[in-house]
């Protein structure tokens, strides 16, 4: 019983590969109709099919597949010529013995399919058409020859001695008919009896062969269950967190023999992990090689010629990414044939070729697969993208007017959307790219589309290699830790005390941070975790960033280190009775606990730390020792002692409100700025940790259901964390839905907001232009800073020059310009100018003035109220009235055509 | 012969509880937890079972007890589920028993709450008696009204 199983598991795996091979085989061969060996391979592969379908008693799938056989068997012979009508009759062949065997895996049998039809149609075009047909017989020599002898891989003998020079064709050729009208000897050996080629060479020749055969995949490959392989991963998984728990270990340990143990296991379970992710590999070919006949099938169904390219077949990613791009790309595939290109009769219109071009590339680069699918059709229509989505309310017409095309292209990834006219069998039914693009993005992926009108576009993917080990960033939250996929990381800001309580503002409630002056949406990690969680974690932590800090209370250290002086006091009086163990410790109070728990960790950087614990350990020490001078009855000396003991308690309590003032400054946040989607949010965390390579263990449903974890992995410390979905997280905080409306409100407020105007904050330059002039310069059209001795002006025509890298730079006194005054301050003894090059479209321009101030960040408001000429307008900055220099006005002031004219020699 | 069955026994407070041996897959004593914020309260964790992650549930919150005190460190029960393995934090471990298929009768109509829900039977042992807990309803039953809270 067992037995057979096996046999029709073997039979299965083997026939699905056939397949696989068919529908490419068959593809091609409806472009080249005569090739012989494509055709030898297509009967072969139904024959096999048939015969051990046949041995195994399946016998529905037979009946299919003998008239498939005969068909081809017709084709082989030249009886019968290809059509597309015998093509699809044989794709639908193809498909029902795929159907059989899909029903044989899942229950054994062949399944309830009634394929009389197919049989019908196939026996129908077995007939020969009326005209009789043309093709003489094309076998030549060479494929019967092979016939018998399988793979085509391995060349016959005829062929390797020709190719050797050891015999002619003829010689071959009619040792071949020979054989075929019922010699039963060799090739070689009739062609030795015949003299015509020495023994030896047909040695050789047989030696040849037989290198040919050793080569073939068959040999050198065996097939091992993927189950097998997973099993087998999971455990080098495990291995490498041994490892990484090992490798901590020793890094602490002073034995050098252990250290180079630890280095060769951290070595060779690296290698070992690249190994056996190399097994789980496939090339991305596997799933190309149903595009041709996806792409026939489409093409046809919408009459249209397409022809399939492919580059980078030999692409590998592991088995789980293949299986998880494969609907993604294959929804591409065909979208781009229904929708790309465009019909044959508007091609030619088009003066292109009628015939459109499917083009498919992947490549690895940078540590991902890229994957490209361009088509040459006729590119997106922005018009009706844009008339669709407002037909559909994705966006008001206000917002579709301004958007720009790179914003249309993105459209087509929203839900709902689709700009087919017609709901055909392939597209346009709502279900796409926004699929598509989630589907993609679930394996940590980015999808993205460019388009030309009228020259096609381009889908491009990019993938990470493998899903089972990935690059995280550790992070810790409210003592927890977190691990966050890299591929969703963009960069780190850390703010730091002022910066930290300034940088981090809000927008009705919702914080943001501004980030190159862009508005940065911030999610707390500790506060999106908790929104609905534990009630007695929720109580235990207050909602603050900085629980650490709270553990200690001010107010209360101070009030406990000051009680101690009154109870020293009632102690010594003989009021009360303390023994030695109540003396208290300067690790066991609230405060000496959180000194050096986190204390001093964290805030060391303060001055007054240092002597806040040297002041507390004093103190502690001197009340122990009063207590045991009590105890023993020595009263003078503990009275003295007590003297000491209230200045020590007072510089405590003023350290402490020193302590706190400053703490409270350096408080720190710790942004981790993160893309989700198109979207980018910065999730505030406490502390960022490090980068380490994780090993991605899944989680059960009832974990994956809340959509903020991705996983969970096992640290070096053997302790779990779980791995943040950063897609999930931003839905989550409500930072991705709002995705369409921020980019734009982002655009229109750069637009119309110019240089310096309202109330954003900007880094602007300080300079001063005459005697007291003050202006500010927009920093981001500074290009360099420079300073010039007096003596390299040169005079070109009527305008003052530098050589400045090789051009020749125009200079333009900024105080001249502004207050039509004579250069006096630069030319008042100064040795060299102050030179602030301004760089635009590739031509500079020396703006001179006569001191630099500062370069400043700050938010201010422009008030525009001048007409004075290369003057934008003023505004206070560090609290001075400041003009705002209009570059291009200035140099236009200054003299524009010789200037002009200067700037392009 | 009556059929024997063998179970694995443990205690919740002073309740007696069993589950079949065949789907547990080993008992271990109290083991470090990562805790899952967002979830209900019954997952007190994820646990690293040489390797392999397992979900805690806290069998006191799942049947609405009080919380044991905090000295008091609760045991692994691992079970076997159709969404992998599922640890059960319980009071104390119990021996494995046989019992006979003669002894089982249904829950008591009086049963309330969590209980009703979570107890498949009840073996009548001669000093005591022995509550099936019916594992499947214990890892998913009731989750999905909890997790809303």
């Amino acid at each position: 019983m067992n037995d057979s199983d096996d046999i029709v598991k073997e039979f299965l795996v083997e026939s699905y590969e056939n397949l696989d091979r068919l529908d490419r085989d068959l593809v091609e061969l409806e472009k080249h109709p005569s090739d012989q060996e494509i055709l030898a391979s297509v009967f072969r592969t139904i024959h096999t099919i048939k015969g051990t379908s046949g041995f195994l008693a399946f016998s529905k799938l037979e009946a299919v597949a003998h008239v498939g056989e005969n068909l081809l068997a017709r084709l082989r012979d030249g009886q019968l010529t290809l059509s597309p009508e015998i093509t699809t009759a044989l794709l639908a062949m193809v498909d029902a013995v795929r159907h059989m065997l899909g029903s044989i895996e899942a229950t054994g049998n062949e399944g309830e399919r009634n394929d009389q039809e197919l049989i019908a149609t196939l026996t129908r075009l077995l007939q020969p058409k009326a005209e009789p047909n043309p093709a003489p017989d094309p076998a030549p020599a060479k494929e019967e020859a092979q016939q018998n002898d399988a793979p085509h891989p391995v060349p016959s003998i005829g062929d390797i001695l020709i190719k050797r020079g050891a015999a002619k064709v003829s010689e071959v050729y009619d040792a071949v008919e020979q054989q075929k009208a019922g010699d039963p000897r060799h090739v070689g050996e009739i062609l030795v009896e015949k003299g015509a080629v020495k023994p030896q060479d047909v040695l050789e020749a047989l030696n040849v062969q037989q290198q040919a055969r050793g080569q073939s995949a068959s040999d050198s490959t065996i097939r091992v269950d993927v189950n097998q392989l997973d099993r087998l991963m999971n455990r080098v998984g495990e291995l490498v967190l041994l490892r990484n728990q090992i490798v901590q270990f020793t890094n602490s340990s002073e034995d050098s023999g252990l250290l180079a143990t630890s280095q060769r296991l951290n070595l060779i379970t690296t290698e070992l992990q690249e190994g056996v992710m190399k097994t789980r590999m496939q090339p991305i070919g596997n799933i190309w090689s149903k595009f041709p006949r996806t792409v026939r099938d489409v093409a046809l169904g919408c009459g249209k010629q397409v022809r399939i390219e492919m580059e980078g077949k030999e692409t590998e990613l592991d088995k789980t990414i293949i299986e998880a791009v494969k609907d993604p790309l294959t929804h591409i595939v065909r979208n781009s044939v229904d929708h790309g290109i465009e019909s044959p009769e508007a091609r030619i219109a088009a003066g292109k070729n009628p015939e459109g071009r499917l083009f498919l590339r992947a490549f690895h680069e940078g540590g991902q697969v890229n994957i490209e699918i361009t088509d040459d059709g006729a590119g997106l229509d922005y018009e009706k993208i844009r008339t669709k989505a407002m037909q559909k309310a994705l966006v008001s017409a206000d917002q579709a007017a301004r958007m720009t095309e790179r914003e249309i292209t993105n459209l087509i990834f929203l839900p709902g959307f689709s700009t087919a006219e017609k709901v055909t069998n392939v597209s346009g039914r709502g279900v796409g790219m926004d699929v598509v693009k989630t589907n993609i993005e679930k394996i940590g992926g980015t999808v993205d589309v460019q388009s030309k009108p009228g020259q096609g576009s381009t889908v491009r993917m990019k993938i990470p290699l493998t899903l089972a080990i990935i690059p995280a960033l550790i992070v810790t939250t409210t003592g927890d830790r977190y691990a966050i996929p890299q591929v969703s990381l963009l960069e780190l800001v850390r703010l730091e005390g002022e910066q930290a309580r300034k940088g981090i503002e809000l927008v009705n409630g919702a914080p943001v941070h501004r980030l190159r002056g862009q508005l940065l949406p911030l999610v707390y990690l500790n506060r999106e975790l908790k929104a609905d969680a534990q009630a007695q974690d929720a109580a235990a932590a207050p909602t603050t960033s900085s629980s650490k800090w709270e553990s200690l209370d001010f107010t209360q250290a101070r009030h406990k280190h000051e009680q101690w002086i009154g109870r020293l006091r009632q102690l010594l009086d003989g009021k009360t009775t303390m023994t030695v163990e109540q003396a208290g410790s300067p690790t066991e109070c609230a405060l000496g606990k959180w000194l050096y728990s986190a204390g001093l960790k964290d805030y060391g950087s303060i001055d007054e730390m240092q002597a806040l614990e040297a002041t507390h350990k004093h103190f502690h020490e001197l009340v122990r020792e009063i207590v045991v001078l009590n105890v023993n009855g020595n009263q003078s000396q503990a009275q003295r002692e007590f003297s000491k003991v209230e200045p020590l308690s007072k510089k405590i309590i003023e350290l402490l409100t020193v302590v706190e003032k400053k703490a409270l400054e350096t408080q720190n946040a710790n942004i981790v700025v993160l893309r989700a989607g198109d979207q980018q949010f910065g999730l505030v965390v406490d502390e960022i940790n490090d980068t380490e390579e994780i090993v991605v263990k899944p989680l059960s449903k009832q974990l994956k259901s809340v959509n903020a974890y991705a996983g969970a992995t096992i640290m070096g410390d053997g302790r779990v964390a779980l791995i943040l979905d950063v897609l999930g997280l931003a839905q989550r905080a409500h930072v991705v839905s709002e995705v369409r409306d921020r980019a734009l409100a982002e655009k229109e407020g750069k637009q119309s907001l110019g240089v310096a105007d309202g109330n954003q904050r900007n880094a602007v330059l300080l300079f001063q232009y005459g005697e007291n002039g003050r202006m500010a310069i927009d920093l981001s059209l500074v290009a360099r800073l420079e300073e010039f001795p007096r003596d390299t002006i040169e005079v070109a025509g009527d305008q003052e020059a530098v050589q400045y890298r090789g051009q020749i730079m125009p200079l333009v006194w900024v105080s001249e310009v502004l207050q039509t005054k004579r250069r006096k301050a630069a030319e008042a003894g100064q040795e060299s100018l102050h030179v602030v090059v301004y760089a635009d479209q590739g031509r500079s321009v020396g703006l001179v003035v006569d001191r630099i101030l500062d370069i400043v960040e700050e938010s201010f408001v422009m008030q525009r109220q001048t007409e004075r000429k290369g003057v934008l307008g003023s505004a206070v900055i560090q609290k001075r009235v400041t003009d705002i220099l209009d570059v291009p006005g200035l140099i236009a002031a200054a003299d524009g055509s010789q200037l002009s004219a200067g700037v392009q020699t | 012969m009556a059929n024997i069955q063998q179970f694995c026994t443990f205690f919740l407070r002073d309740q007696f509880f069993g589950v079949p041996v065949q789907q547990v897959q080993e008992v271990i004593r109290y083991q470090e937890m990562t805790r899952v914020p967002l979830m209900p309260q019954v997952i007190r964790g994820l646990i690293n079972l040489r390797g392999q992650i397992v979900m805690a549930l806290d069998l006191r919150r799942r049947f609405g007890m009080e919380d044991r005190p905090e000295y008091q460190l609760p045991m692994n029960v691992v079970v076997r589920t159709d969404d992998g393995a599922v640890s059960f934090l319980v009071d104390e471990i119990g021996d494995v028993l046989e019992v006979e298929e003669g002894c089982f009768e249904p829950p008591p109509e009086t049963l309330k709450g969590e209980a009703r829900e979570l107890v498949r039977g009840v073996y009548k042992l001669q000093e005591r008696l022995l509550l099936v807990l019916d594992t499947e309803r214990t890892v998913s039953g009731g989750e999905a009204a909890r997790s809303v809270q």
